[in-house]
């Protein structure tokens, strides 16, 4: 017992404070006191000066009337808005061209980096270059590029350049014609919601059968059927409820139909752009990552390429690839507050213009970093779900 | 981006440098030796630097007068360009000691913005601007229904632009930009109809364009835009000097002085001048505004009066050809209008 108990205190010998275990605590405690000290004399400091400038505080600015308007707003908002409902604004705005930008950069960087595997010299070659290109040049140049290069020199409104369907495209942006609901128009989309209702199951259905009997069926030409066929049928039956609204010529502008105005057009397309050439190098690395014997294998088991390339490589890639393309996507959503170099109403933009018309600078630029980081984190979230079903499950 | 960046360093400093503002101004700027004077980032005529560097027009000289006052050396003086989103932030955090930079005067920067403005250097309004080749037949603001609009964003200019439609039941489409070289290249480049700012700014951008003849200023003037030079609220010293250079601008147009006769007027038997002047026995108005008995001689030998500097920089001796219009001293029917130097 007694030789067992001097064992046991053989890795504290020596003074109390040549301690591990009391000094890591004592070193902890005193980097979160000063962390606290130093919080509170920011916080503190930030109070005294404002009251001794005489500057208001406080978050009640957001409920005042905005008195300016936003050239583009997904959400209702005219100038009686509040700042608050402004800032919200932006933030929607922050949100599609984000969301536009990720689902785009996605699918172009998972082109390209398959292309640049590609048995063709030509192909692999042409997405080395775009690569390359794309990766080594400042976002904010790829922005300048499609806002100055690209959009503004297109001819001016009264001499659009016609597209098919009615569209128009010139230095205002692109034009189509929107959709107007008629009555009954909302079958439609009972039917739309109903089709992919029913593709899901047969999806799984079908599963269960391969894996029970080993008989295929033929899923995606069903469920396309479903989806498109069924809303089709309703758009019948209700009666062709839906008409559109043409652009047209008026004394200024092009009026009537939808605008894609050149300030989200350039910043959904130079992100896109971007992000897809790191996206490319990522998915480049993911389908390299995979050993040759797993193609090997699948190929002595007597699978197609394509199937081989579709159940053996890319399930197992995206395990390489997912984290990496996580932060890609954070970059782009963090990017996209480049927008204020071309005037689109993204968060900065309009935060901005609310700071500068109150004044309340310290609450605004606390908004735009809880917002982001939040954005950021959600996006994380989501993508850690996914990972995690895609990661490699031990039995 | 650089502006968020300074928001940000702005709001740092706020929080993190207690005593930058806290002392007395004056002593501030004599400590350091200039006046740091916040302007804009180039609008001919009020603040944009020449073709070698130094910064020129009636706000820039406001600085000058300032730093004259102070020193009795105009040259005495930094300037710091300021996006419309920075200026107001740099100025509440100490950055700059004077704003002066084409700054309409409204309640809202008087009160909860901190600032206190000092009085009004230039009367202004806002107005639009047109490509008259593009658009022929129109002649009046009241035809811009479904025009896009470009207007620099955070000025009062964007919310007297959504008033003015508002109130006329007229469509427009803002193209919003924050710096004035993005708004003046997205003008010309016809990525907007209209420009919209303070009239005396169309002017002044209607020079740097491709074809200055091609664009026309619309007659209407939809806002009062007072523009004027501000301080930080909490310092009536420093608020006071800068308050009176511009009333002694103006009192010197009324008495007479300038810039080549300010040493015979010395000498004048006048005593109005003579008190302004600073020769009166025994006198104490500088020493009781903070600076020197001489400041007046020391302002206008470095800018003349305030008559002189608005010629040179935006009247007729400048390529903008501003009248003065309600500018003019109210002697001559003008709004400008300087208290008794006694």
């Amino acid at each position: 017992m007694a030789s067992q108990e001097i064992l046991r205190e053989e890795p504290s010998r020596g003074s109390f404070i040549n301690d591990p275990k009391v000094r890591g605590i004592v070193f902890q405690a005193v980097v979160v006191i000063v962390l606290v000290a130093l919080v509170w004399w920011i916080v503190q400091n930030t109070i005294d000066n404002l009251t001794r400038l005489r500057i208001a505080s406080g978050f009640g600015f957001l409920r005042g009337r905005a008195g300016f308007d936003i050239s583009d707003s997904a959400i209702a908002y005219s100038s009686d808005s509040t700042y608050g409902r402004a800032i919200l604004v932006g933030f929607v705005n922050t949100l599609i061209v984000a969301f536009a930008g990720i689902v785009t950069a996605t699918i172009i960087g998972f082109i390209l980096g398959v292309g640049r595997l590609s048995h063709n010299w030509l192909i692999r070659k042409i997405c080395m270059v775009y690569v390359e290109v794309f990766r080594n040049i400042p976002p904010l140049l790829v922005i300048f590029f499609w806002y100055s290069g690209v959009l503004s020199v297109l001819p001016p409104p009264r001499e659009s350049i016609n597209l098919p369907f009615s569209s128009f495209l010139n230095q205002r942006g692109f034009y189509f014609p929107r959709a107007v609901w008629g009555e009954g128009s909302w079958l439609i989309l009972v039917a739309l919601l109903l089709g992919i209702a029913m593709a899901w199951f047969v999806a799984r259905k079908a599963r269960q059968r391969q894996m029970a009997t080993g008989q295929q069926f033929p899923v995606f030409w069903t469920s396309a059927a479903l989806i498109i066929g069924l809303p089709l049928l309703a758009y019948a039956l209700s009666g062709f409820p839906l008409s559109f609204d043409y652009p047209k010529q008026s004394t200024f502008n092009l009026t009537g139909g939808f605008q894609v105005k050149p300030e989200f057009l350039s910043l959904y397309l130079a992100l896109s752009f971007y992000t897809a050439a790191f996206i490319a190098e990522i998915v480049r690395a993911g389908i390299m990552g995979v050993s040759k014997g797993q193609t090997e294998a699948a190929g002595a088991l007597g699978l197609r390429p394509g199937s081989i390339l579709r159940l053996v490589v890319i399930p197992q890639a995206m395990r390489i690839v997912i984290p990496p393309l996580t932060s890609q996507y954070l970059n782009l959503t963090k990017n996209s507050s480049l927008a204020i170099a071309i005037g689109y109403p993204d968060l900065t933009a309009t935060t901005g213009t609310v700071l500068n018309q109150t004044g309340q600078a310290i609450e605004c630029v606390l908004i735009m970093m809880v917002v982001y980081l939040a954005l950021s984190l959600l996006t994380s979230a989501v993508m850690n779900v996914i990972n995690a079903r895609m990661a490699l499950v031990e039995r | 981006m650089k502006h968020i960046a300074i928001g940000i360093l702005g709001a740092a400093t706020l929080g993190l440098v207690a005593s930058a503002a806290s002392a007395a101004t004056l002593d501030d700027v004599k400590a350091k030796g200039f006046v740091q004077c916040g302007v804009s980032t180039g609008l001919a005529g009020f603040s944009a630097p020449d073709d070698k560097g130094d910064w020129q027009g009636l706000d820039a000289d406001f600085c000058r007068a300032v730093a004259a006052a102070v020193f009795g050396d105009g040259t005495k003086v930094k300037f710091t360009p300021l996006s419309a989103k920075e200026r107001f932030t740099a100025l509440q955090s100490g950055e700059i000691d004077v704003l002066s930079r084409n700054t309409t005067w409204t309640i809202n920067r008087d009160t909860a913005l901190g600032l206190n403005f000092v009085g009004v250097t230039y009367y202004d309004g806002q107005g639009f601007m047109i490509n008259a080749k593009k658009l022929p037949g129109v002649n009046s603001a009241l035809q811009l229904s479904g025009a896009a609009v470009c207007v620099q964003s955070g000025t009062t200019t964007e919310l007297n632009l959504a008033d003015y439609f508002k109130t006329n039941k007229m469509e427009y489409s803002p193209v919003v930009f924050e710096q004035l070289s993005e708004v003046d290249a997205a003008y010309d480049a016809g990525r907007c109809d209209v420009y919209t700012t303070d009239q005396s700014g169309l002017y002044g951008i209607r020079l740097t364009l491709g074809s200055p003849a091609d664009h026309v200023v619309l007659p209407e003037i939809i806002s009062k835009e007072p523009l004027g030079p501000a301080v930080r609220q909490g310092d009536d010293q420093w608020y006071h000097i800068v308050k009176w250079t511009y009333f002694a601008l103006l009192q010197a147009e009324e008495l007479g002085i300038t810039k080549a006769n300010v040493e015979e007027m010395k000498a004048s038997d006048n005593p109005e001048i003579k008190r302004v002047l600073g020769q009166e026995a025994d006198t104490k108005i500088g020493t009781d505004l903070g600076v020197s008995n001489d400041w007046v001689v020391n302002i206008v030998k470095t800018v003349g009066n305030y008559g002189e500097m608005f010629e040179r920089t935006v009247g007729s001796g400048s390529p903008l050809k501003i009248a003065r219009g309600i500018n003019a001293l109210w002697t001559k029917g003008g709004l400008q209008y300087s208290p008794p130097i006694r």
